[in-house]
């Protein structure tokens, strides 16, 4: 049996080597950057993710929505429920009166985050007929979620200095968005970052890059605001299940001692 | 492990026997209490669920004789401006009176103990079986004592919505609220 | 432990002896459960029954508590969903176990299968026991297809609209079907609808088919590495706690793996496309099922046809009823067939490199590939079993399992 399995595993690197040797193909791949939130143990870098938001609101929701999160969600990101309150100060969000008139009101914590847009179409409507996507989970719903936004918030290349392959290739005019990362490399998004598009609160440098990455800590958070307990918790349980699996090997040997 | 009491050749040591199976049942025991509990706390209230626990109520609008219903924790939260003779009519009856007895002031009290006669914060269940009394609306039928009337079975509330007449056992129930300004209060 | 097979328990307790007498549930575990008399000589393949019954057992268990919180409908799934991971208190990990509890139940399952296959388990006297294990096997896809469907995301709703695409290939009345699969004229929420209903109902199907695997497989027995009938006592041991403890073992041990997915990739068998919310307006650019489905769809894909694709999609199902029949060698285990046993792993490549093609985009190389991978996967079944089972002339068996047991240890 040892033998059959060494085979079967033999026979299935074999077929892993091969595909991976085939995956590799052409596509330009956003560069691999170590985030904080990675490995086993990696947890959100909370600064990063703070400045996110601020790069969030002053920017992205201009046009995304975050939908999936409300204001009360950011004291998970180590704001205090009077700085939360503060950062909602000038929002109103829409509401029905008693009497079913809608009406506009100051946003709580527990509300959702505002909407830039009443609704898809509507939001079709004012961006050339794409709505942009809501950025609640886009971490988790593009391959290699962190890299690929990242790379694509850097990856505008300006028309001038696209090579004519380029233009001939994806048939590019001046008024067309380029990027390098994006699938068709056309985009609708105008680009969204530039060095000190924002001005953050802790000082930090607003480089292109610096912000790129900090949206992108943010969004991760965004993304999968548990993720810290569900790695804790699984190193817990994994130790726990070695330990038992130990005990259950020792109690197996015990039991069969007499029949091997 | 060699025991005297065991034959050559023979398997363990029974007392090492038993401490591994009792370890090992204890240990998967262990595990499985620890299984059971996210199932079970899969059915608490959720964290949305639990941030509409606190409202918070802006009462500026609230004109004197007028009342307001605000939904808390889904029920009905009555938010009256009491007028000066709906005060004095609720202090003045003898708590003998009353099937309930609780004075009019521990009813307006928040939870910084600042007493504010003008607020009356009530929960607009009635005590009997769950309906929600009228008398809220400026239309409704307030009952005899002129505070709240349950349409279900008759029950009359006074201007303190302490219960009065009819089959429901006490008065409405007075939430935890603190004003945290004068015009903002903070029900839960 | 008690060492005589077939008499009766006694039991000393007295409110367990008085119920027993009425309802002989606790004469039935003692007999089926505890001295039940099991071939000394099972290997760890012979685990994955029991780690796919803790499987099946922790799905409907993560999946009730699931639907507790989970809203079937177009406008709220995806929202709920996100909900049971974000707000409800531990939702997240729920949702993580069932997610990934999926892929490991078929993990299982398929080595079962394998097993299965290798030892030559589905001949006589346990065709019928095969017959319903692909039965659970058939349930099993049908209720997770339905599953993927719930989050309401892009592969979700183009998973269920290709899939459910398949039954308009049959002639004349194949569009009838696809708008009574639906309740409508596409995927929408009437499908939502009964997919969750019937997504919730399957499982206690199974449950209840697994109930007659267990009850077939106890008139004989189980088989054994060596694919002899035990002849006597030394060919056996008590059910517990030989293998109680032994499946235990091998039971944590699948579930440290399980545990690695659910706590640090829980999103790694998953597709990126799904947490995109379903638009049923925009197809992605490469859909394609859970990897459990895989060679499936690869099969589906190799035939030019859409009948015949649909049909040799589901001939690879239907081949596997009559197995029992088609296999005409005498000797049940590969290890004394040593020919066999190597087609036997030309057949797993086989449905790896099927696997593969399922994955890929149907272009290029992975055409030809998956149209030979098919057509391999059916000479296996239909030419190359019922032909080697004359042919072939099989290893000397061992006189008994106690005396192979006994050889192995010599060596």
């Amino acid at each position: 049996m040892r033998k059959l399995l060494a085979t079967g595993a033999l026979a299935l690197a074999a077929l892993a080597s091969g595909a991976v040797a085939i995956a590799a193909g052409t596509e330009e791949h956003p560069p691999h950057k170590h985030w904080h939130f990675q490995g086993p143990f990696g947890t959100y870098d909370r600064g990063a993710a703070q400045r996110g938001y601020q790069v969030y609101h002053d920017v992205c929701a201009a046009c995304h929505s975050l939908q999936l999160l409300a204001y009360r969600n950011l004291m998970e990101l180590g704001l205090t429920e009077n700085q939360v309150k503060d950062l909602i100060k000038d929002i109103v969000v829409p509401d029905l009166n008693d009497d079913g008139q809608p009406i506009e009101r100051p946003a709580r914590p527990s509300d959702r985050f505002k909407k830039p847009f009443p609704n898809e179409a509507a939001a079709a409507a004012a961006n050339n007929g794409k709505a942009p996507p809501d950025l609640s989970v886009i971490v988790k719903a593009r391959e290699n979620g962190p890299d690929y936004i990242h790379g694509l918030l850097t990856g505008y290349v300006p028309y001038e200095k696209l090579t004519p392959e380029q233009i001939k290739a994806f048939s590019v005019t001046k008024d067309d968005n380029f990027n390098k990362y994006f699938p068709g490399h056309k985009i609708a998004m105008a680009p969204p970052l530039a060095d000190d598009k924002v001005t953050y609160n802790d000082g930090t440098k607003a480089t292109l890059d610096q912000e790129a990455s900090d949206v992108v800590e943010f969004l991760a958070w965004a993304s999968e605001p548990h993720m810290e307990d569900r790695k804790r918790t699984g190193v817990r349980v994994i130790l726990f299940l070695i330990a038992l699996a130990g005990f259950m090997y020792a109690v197996k040997r015990m039991v069969w001692a007499d029949k091997h | 492990m060699a025991s005297s009491s065991i034959p050559a050749g023979g398997h363990s040591d029974p007392t090492r026997r038993d401490f591994l199976m009792v370890a090992t049942g204890a240990l998967a025991g262990v595990g499985a209490a620890a299984t059971a509990w996210p199932f079970i706390n899969n059915l608490n209230p959720a964290a949305d669920t639990l941030a509409l626990s606190t409202i918070e109520v802006n009462v500026t609008p609230i004109q004197v004789g007028q009342a307001v219903t605000v939904k808390w924790r889904g029920k009905p939260v009555f938010i009256r401006h009491r007028t000066a003779d709906e005060i004095k009519e609720a202090e003045a009856v003898p708590l003998s009176a009353l099937p309930d007895p609780q004075t009019d002031n521990s009813r307006v009290t928040d939870t910084a103990k600042k007493v504010r006669p003008e607020w009356l914060i009530m929960i607009g269940v009635c005590t009997h079986l769950g309906c929600v009394p009228l008398g809220n609306k400026p239309g409704d039928p307030k009952g005899e004592f002129g505070g709240w009337f349950c349409p279900c079975h008759g029950s009359s509330y006074d201007t303190s919505g302490r219960i009065r007449k009819g089959p429901a056992p006490k008065n409405l129930v007075v939430p935890e609220y603190l004003f945290t300004t004068d015009s903002l209060v903070r029900i839960g | 432990m008690a060492s005589s097979h077939g008499t009766p328990p006694v039991f000393n307790n007295k409110v367990i002896a008085w119920i027993d007498h009425r309802l002989p549930i606790f004469s039935y575990i003692e007999k089926e459960y505890h001295t039940f008399p099991t071939p000394r000589n099972f290997n760890y393949f012979w685990n994955f029954g029991a780690i796919a019954t803790v499987m099946l057992v922790l799905m409907i268990a993560t999946g009730v508590v699931l639907a507790t919180n989970y809203t079937p409908h177009v406008l709220m799934a995806f929202d709920s969903v996100e909900r049971i991971d974000r707000d409800v208190p531990q939702g997240w990990l729920i949702r993580d176990l069932h997610m990934n509890g999926a892929s490991f139940f078929f993990i299982a399952v398929y080595v079962h299968i394998f097993r299965g296959m290798y030892y030559g388990s589905y001949k006589a006297p346990r065709e019928l026991l095969w017959i319903l294990g692909v039965v659970i096997f058939l349930l099993m896809m049908a209720t997770a297809f339905m599953g993927y469907v719930l989050p309401w995301g892009q592969m979700s709703f183009w998973g269920a609209t290709v899939i459910t695409n398949l039954f308009s290939a049959i002639p004349v009345v194949g569009e009838s079907i696809v708008t009574w699969l639906w309740g409508g004229f596409a995927v929408d929420n009437p499908t939502l609808n009964r997919f969750f209903a019937l997504h919730y109902l399957l499982p206690f199907v199974i449950v209840a088919v697994v109930a007659l695997h267990v009850v077939a497989l106890h008139v004989h027995g189980s088989n054994n590495p060596t694919g002899i009938d035990p002849k006597g006592p030394q060919d056996t041991v008590p059910f517990h706690p030989y293998y109680t403890m032994k499946d235990g073992f091998g039971v944590v041990v699948f579930l440290i793996v399980y545990a690695g997915f659910v706590f640090f990739a829980p999103d790694y068998m998953g597709h990126p496309d799904n947490y995109i919310p379903a638009n049923p307006l925009v197809t992605p650019a490469h859909i394609v099922p859970e990897w459990y489905f895989l060679p499936f769809y690869a099969i589906l894909r190799a035939i030019p046809d859409k009948l015949g694709g649909v049909l040799a999609m589901f001939g690879a199902i239907a081949v596997l009823f009559i197995l029992p029949w088609l296999d005409t060698s005498r000797v049940r285990s590969a290890t004394f067939r040593p020919i066999y046993k190597w087609f036997m792993m030309v057949l797993v490549v086989d449905v790896v490199v099927l696997g593969f093609c399922g994955a890929n985009p149907p272009e290029g190389f992975w055409v030809p590939l998956s149209q030979l991978a098919t057509l391999y996967y059916f000479f296996h079944f239909l030419i190359l079993l019922p032909i080697l089972g004359k042919i072939e002339r099989p290893l000397p068996l061992p006189p008994s399992i106690a005396d192979s047991v006994l050889k192995k240890k010599a060596v």
